[in-house]
């Protein structure tokens, strides 16, 4: 009897499961983070030669309040703040200036030129359950080292498509993982920790060396540029992206200023 | 094992005019044509046309089926962030994923049939053809001994506390530690921490190799990570982290809990009323699985409650009922409401969308309204209108007193209002499990309405639980079938003096022959 009432049940499981048609994939939209205030990691020095381009990025309108992180689960992150610490959603500089875009060249560099990825490695720090820096690039091929600078658990989650994600934790302060290097370009790769909800970082991964941050003044340069004709595409965590075409004869800088509507 | 591998077994021999190289892609070819077939027929209601884990089941399913297309798969023998191999593939195939929808497939496909299959999901992604992404399989050593020794689990509770395992799976270990409200996939679907005291349920398997298989490498798309840096960098060394893999093991019980029909309950002299009374220690402990209830709508195919354990036991005139169940959230508890959103969002049912609100957590406890004298008894799930159930209901937002009713259906229920309305209960929340004492007379105020309980009768008994945490409510629950209690009849006093009787008679017809025999033989003798 019990058996059968089971199997009844079991059926309508599977009946259910089968015949119900409408799928509905919404995923809920990653909340983003914190931004540093110490230097973005800069690209890789390319030759003195070539063109510079470089610009400021402004919004317009009135910046979102970054929310508060709740750091109570966490004592040791908690008092490295002497204020309640914020997430880095959008960080704003004087004049509406905007730090943290991703500044970097979409399409414009021959197909055929190889840029050979410098052999240092590219950092990010977890300290005060924050992520240092919160928006970064790296190239394909470079090491990428993580550290762990809080005595707590955190674990290292890297969401991407075009590279393969992983998942690492590092339970205590003063451990370094080198992860293998990233294979092929991604703008972006997310890395989030589980622990901590509000952890998030971006990170821009590149064939070639034409990428930046932008600091808190909004000001970003990408130099080494051979003569060409590109796209440069500015990426903000919230305010989504822009782009520009600029072209570079010889050795001279141009201007590229990017400007986001901030709803 | 490659698709190429695969391929060359079955091409066999008496080919040796076509050269290698081309045989092998056409082999490989064929390989995926049948693995389509098979893939069409058993995994596409799930897993989608396009492996994209979007079937028309998908959508009923926490977790969702795998999304084949970014070649993420949580169980592997490999390093994070590498490919599983053919095997880990084959292997979650065969056995299916514990606590999941995914069955195992071992019995229902052929070899054939499953390494097709597996040969067939690799097409999905690009990076299975990229030959600089080899899966490289960890060597796995074997667990050291005396793993369930008091010393052993010592180390791994130690180490459970230091790398941060409760910081999800909670201080017991129950799924409830204080980031698992906030966990989610890679695509943003909503992500449990591992109940650690349901191996059973464990997605790779639930021995001390498994767990420590995955707290190596991880499940990859998931929140946990690979804890494999720690060895690198000689924080702890193999054998605690084995340790570790065996103090998880010991929340378990050592076997998987079977279900046993009739629940007895034995005769005592005082009732223990509350939860944590120790006279519960000496009662046998009875589980029952509980599953979605999807029969009615609103369905509800994601309940959280995955089985009660029930102890009872009863004096001359009183019943105690001891349930407990794990339930990771104590609801109605704000942490969850944006868990639960993403709960309502997954399964986007056929029902009205809900909003999330804060629900408390319930359990019924279900009998007949009187004990059937035949076979016969009423619907289990909640009864009907002409043959309504006699139920207590319990919530978490009045702990201390249940709701005796009739439910007259699963939409239908009908509270007592005059005597025995109200079943005295106590309830303890502890670490992710809630532990329910009900109490109650034998005998009953309205004896055609309000079960009369009697010793030594099988009386029909069925649960049913609400995590309100979890959005269930209603409909919204998780239930179980019709099972038995019995309550042990008081042992006559001729059960204890009728087998010393039966000895001493014995003994002394014995001892009656032998000195009869004794005075024979004398008698002869002297003779």
């Amino acid at each position: 009897m019990k058996g059968r009432i089971f199997s009844v049940v079991g059926s309508m499981l599977l009946l259910t499961v089968c015949s119900k048609g409408n799928q509905s994939s919404a995923a809920p939209a990653a909340p983003p983070t914190a931004a540093p205030t110490n230097e973005p990691a800069a690209p890789a020095a390319s030759s003195a030669a070539g063109g510079t381009i470089s610009g400021k990025i402004k919004f317009t309108g009135t910046a979102p309040k970054n929310p508060t992180i709740d750091m109570s689960e966490e004592a040791a992150c908690k008092s490295k703040y002497t204020t309640t610490p914020t997430e880095e959603n959008v960080v704003a500089g004087p004049a509406n200036a905007l730090a943290n875009v991703f500044v970097y060249v979409k399409s414009g560099v021959p197909a055929g030129q190889k840029f050979t990825p410098p052999t240092t490695p590219v950092v990010i720090n977890q300290s005060g359950c924050r992520y240092h820096p919160h928006v970064f690039g790296i190239m394909v091929g470079q090491p990428f080292e993580i550290d762990n600078s809080d005595p707590v658990l955190h674990n290292i989650k890297a969401i991407a498509k075009a590279n393969r994600p992983f998942n690492v934790s590092q339970p205590t302060a003063g451990m370094k993982t080198t992860r293998p290097p990233f294979t092929a370009p991604e703008v972006m790769v997310n890395l989030e920790c589980n622990v901590h909800g509000w952890m998030h970082a971006y990170l821009g991964v590149r064939p070639d060396p034409f990428y930046a941050v932008s600091k808190e003044d909004g000001s970003f340069t990408i130099s080494g540029l051979p003569p060409g004709t590109y796209t440069i595409e500015a990426w903000h965590e919230k305010f989504g992206t822009q782009t520009a075409t600029v072209t570079i004869a010889g050795t001279e800088t141009k201007t590229a200023n990017f400007t986001f509507a901030a709803h | 094992m490659e698709a190429e591998d695969l391929g060359s077994e079955r091409g066999g021999g008496g080919q040796q005019v076509i050269p290698a190289l081309l045989l092998l892609t056409l082999v490989a070819v064929q390989d995926t044509t049948a693995g389509k077939q098979v893939y069409t027929k058993w995994c596409a209601g799930c897993h989608g046309d396009n492996g994209a884990g979007d079937g028309p089941g998908a959508t009923h399913m926490i977790p969702p089926p795998r999304d084949f297309t970014g070649a993420i798969y949580q169980i592997r023998s490999t390093p994070s962030g590498q490919l599983p191999t053919d095997a880990d593939l084959l292997r979650s195939i065969d056995e299916g994923l514990p606590g999941t929808a995914m069955p195992g497939w071992k019995t229902r496909l052929s070899d054939r049939q499953r390494r097709d299959v597996v040969a067939y999901i690799k097409t999905f992604s690009s990076f299975f053809a990229d030959t600089t992404q080899r899966p490289q399989p960890i060597t796995f050593g074997s667990a050291p001994g005396g793993g369930s020794g008091a010393e052993a689990l010592k180390v791994g509770r130690q180490f459970y506390d230091s790398i941060g395992c409760r910081k999800c799976h909670g201080d017991q270990g129950r799924g409830n530690g204080p980031s698992a409200p906030t966990l989610k996939d890679d695509a943003g679907h909503p992500m449990f921490a591992a109940n650690l005291h349901e191996n059973w349920r464990f997605n790779g398997g639930g021995t001390v190799e498994d767990i420590y298989h995955r707290l190596r490498t991880g499940l990859d798309g998931t929140p946990m990570p690979s804890f494999s840096d720690l060895l690198d960098q000689k924080f702890l060394t193999d054998e605690q982290l084995w340790r570790l893999a065996q103090y998880v093991r010991s929340l378990s019980p050592t076997e998987t809990p079977v279900v046993r029909d009739v629940i007895h309950a034995p005769l005592t002299k005082a009732l223990p009323h509350a939860p944590d009374d120790s006279a519960w220690s000496a009662i046998d402990d009875y589980w029952f699985p509980l599953v979605g209830q999807v029969i009615h709508k609103e369905r509800w195919f994601a309940p959280a409650v995955s089985g009660v354990w029930v102890k009872a036991v009863h004096t001359a005139d009183s019943i105690a009922l001891r349930v407990v169940w794990d339930d990771r959230s104590q609801s109605p508890d704000t942490a969850w409401l944006a868990h639960l959103g993403r709960v309502f969002t997954a399964l986007a049912d056929d029902s009205a969308r809900e909003q999330p609100a804060l629900w408390p957590d319930q359990l019924a406890v279900q009998f007949p309204v009187s004990i059937p004298t035949g076979m016969e008894r009423p619907y289990f799930l909640m009864g009907s209108p002409n043959a309504p159930v006699y139920q207590w209901r319990w919530s978490s937002s009045a702990r201390t007193l249940a709701t005796a009713g009739l439910a007259r259906g699963i939409d239908r229920f009908d509270p007592i209002t005059g005597p025995g309305g109200g079943i005295a209960t106590q309830a303890v929340y502890d670490a992710g499990e809630w532990r329910v004492v009900f109490t109650r007379a034998l005998a009953s105020p309205d004896t055609g309405n309000q079960l009369p309980l009697r010793t030594g009768r099988a009386i029909p008994v069925a649960f049913f639980a609400w995590d309100g945490s979890n959005g269930e409510h209603g409909t919204r629950m998780a239930i179980s079938t019709w099972y038995f209690l019995a309550l042990d009849e008081p042992v006559p006093a001729r059960v204890f003096i009728s087998p010393v009787l039966a000895m001493v008679l014995t003994l002394g017809l014995g001892m009656l022959v032998v000195w009869r025999a004794q005075q024979k033989t004398s008698y002869r003798r002297q003779q």
